[in-house]
């Protein structure tokens, strides 16, 4: 059984029809790059999932659970959305992290918040707050910063600002992690450690979507690669099949014009 | 009676009408131009328009000339409420312009700050499942604080001296005490009131200086 069914998303902006019949579906433990070139929908897809987009038309099924339904609009309250999009996790290309906090605490924000709700939060305040602090801090050093807990954002490099913010989404262990061109935003030489962290995820069968422009990364991580173009998918399967022997015309370009880089 | 002790005695006590005034005024003020700031920026169009064009007009119409309004115009335009007589009645009438006035230029501070803070700081925060609420409390303000300091200090600067506007209905601030002895041909307690305001004016900076250099451990 799929954790996530994604069922003939659509989404316009205005008359520009951005995303058109998409319908893809993700195994629990399994990685997903998703390719294409800039203005394909890849981004908007990702945005969709994490509800900072509303398609018009389409559901999104997770665990067997509707957690959108276009077409149900009481699949779209407010305080219910909240609830749901922490089935996702995202990772921004632009990292996002909250500069007035440190690394640490951009970490334990969210957890904190959320433990404000638990019933039990009264009277076990100090040993939840010592479980955060140690999920916290274990993450870090699983993404290799154990030494930057006191830094803020401005102080460190843009790779490791990206693996805070990694740290930062895993921190709520959402169903399914996604990745919005997370390597874009960074010189290259910075690039190799945040895929390093990536791919160690993927060896722990971290449920990913990811979407990237690396595409030696895409074809080693990936278990399945989804190529996109104006708003459809037109190719999918596995990253030998979609890199190694493409069948639709527009991806064999696509790779082409790649691999001249 | 215009012994120097004396004069100076009397300066300093109308002078703290003057800090009354400018006291209430930020406490006031403050808060309120949030308040219209997130009016301005309304997505119900007919709140935004009606907002935006109360900014305008209190933006656009002179401090004097609205104490003159707020005080007399209850009385005459018969209206029913109306301001306590005398001298309480005077300084309550004043600090309402005050705060309606300065809440109006706050408030367009607050709007540009709020909208310079990047969308995605607001994507973060919903993603990790965070209220509107938090998210602003918790992630936009001290991003916000950080970036309007230099423009708010400008204007609680300008609302040091501004207090002495305050005289055009009857309240005796220090720069009104001064001119009784200038109408008496005793002209130094004038230039001193200079002296006041510039002290004044003086440990803000220092106090704006020193907020700034406490924000200053992160960057936006």
């Amino acid at each position: 059984m799929p954790i996530l069914e994604v069922k003939d998303i659509e989404k316009r902006f205005g008359l520009l029809q951005v995303l058109q019949n998409i319908s893809f579906s993700l195994e629990k433990g399994e990685t997903i790059a998703i390719i294409g070139s800039s203005g394909s929908g890849k981004t908007t897809l990702l945005r969709c999932l994490n509800f900072l987009e509303r398609p018009d038309k389409g559901r999104i099924i997770v665990n067997s659970e509707v957690i959108f339904d276009a077409a149900d609009p009481s699949t779209q309250r407010e305080n219910e959305v909240r609830e749901k999009r922490l089935h996702f996790g995202l990772v921004f290309q632009n990292f996002n992290l909250f500069p007035q906090y440190t690394v640490l605490k951009n970490v334990t924000l969210a957890l904190e918040l959320l433990a404000n709700k638990r019933p039990d939060y009264k009277q076990r305040k100090k040993a939840i707050q010592v479980e955060i602090q140690d999920r916290a801090r274990a993450l870090l050093s699983q993404v290799g910063l154990s030494d930057k807990l006191d830094y803020y954002p401005h102080m460190i490099s843009g790779g490791q600002q990206q693996r805070v913010a990694i740290a930062r989404a895993l921190a709520l262990e959402p169903d399914i992690l996604c990745f919005d061109e997370p390597t874009s935003a960074l010189d290259p030489e910075l690039t190799g450690e945040v895929l390093k962290v990536i791919r160690e995820l993927a060896e722990r069968n971290t449920t990913m979507i990811i979407v990237t422009h690396e595409m030696d990364f895409a074809r080693d991580v990936a278990d399945r690669v989804i190529f996109m173009d104006e708003g459809v998918i037109v190719e999918r399967g596995s990253p030998q099949e979609v890199f190694g022997n493409p069948k639709e015309e527009r991806t064999r370009q696509f790779l082409t014009r790649y691999n001249q880089k | 009676m215009n012994d120097v002790s004396v004069i100076i005695s009397r300066l300093t006590e109308s002078f703290l009408l003057n800090c009354r005034l400018f006291a209430l005024t930020l406490a006031f003020s403050l808060p309120l131009g949030l308040v219209i700031a997130f009016g301005s920026m309304s997505r119900f169009q007919p709140i935004r328009w009606l907002v935006r064009t109360f900014v305008w007009v209190i933006r656009g119409t002179p401090l004097m000339l609205q104490l003159i309004i707020i005080y007399y115009g209850p009385g005459l335009l018969s209206m029913a409420f109306s301001w306590p007589s005398g001298i309480s009645g005077r300084f309550v009438a004043a600090t309402v312009a005050f705060i309606i006035n300065y809440a109006c230029y706050f408030s367009e501070i607050f709007r540009g700050g709020i909208e310079s803070i990047p969308q995605g700081q607001y994507e973060a925060g919903q993603v990790l499942g965070m209220t509107k609420m938090q998210i602003f409390f918790r992630i936009i303000l001290l991003q916000v604080i950080k970036r309007i300091i230099p423009p708010v200090g400008n204007e609680v600067i300008t609302l040091v001296k501004d207090t002495a506007l305050a005289r055009i209905i009857s309240n005796k601030e220090i720069i009104m005490m001064a001119g009784e002895y200038t109408n008496k041909g005793l002209i130094w307690p004038l230039f001193a009131t200079g002296i006041y305001f510039l002290v004044f004016v003086g440990v803000l900076t220092l106090l704006l200086g020193w907020v700034e250099k406490k924000l200053g451990y992160f960057r936006v």
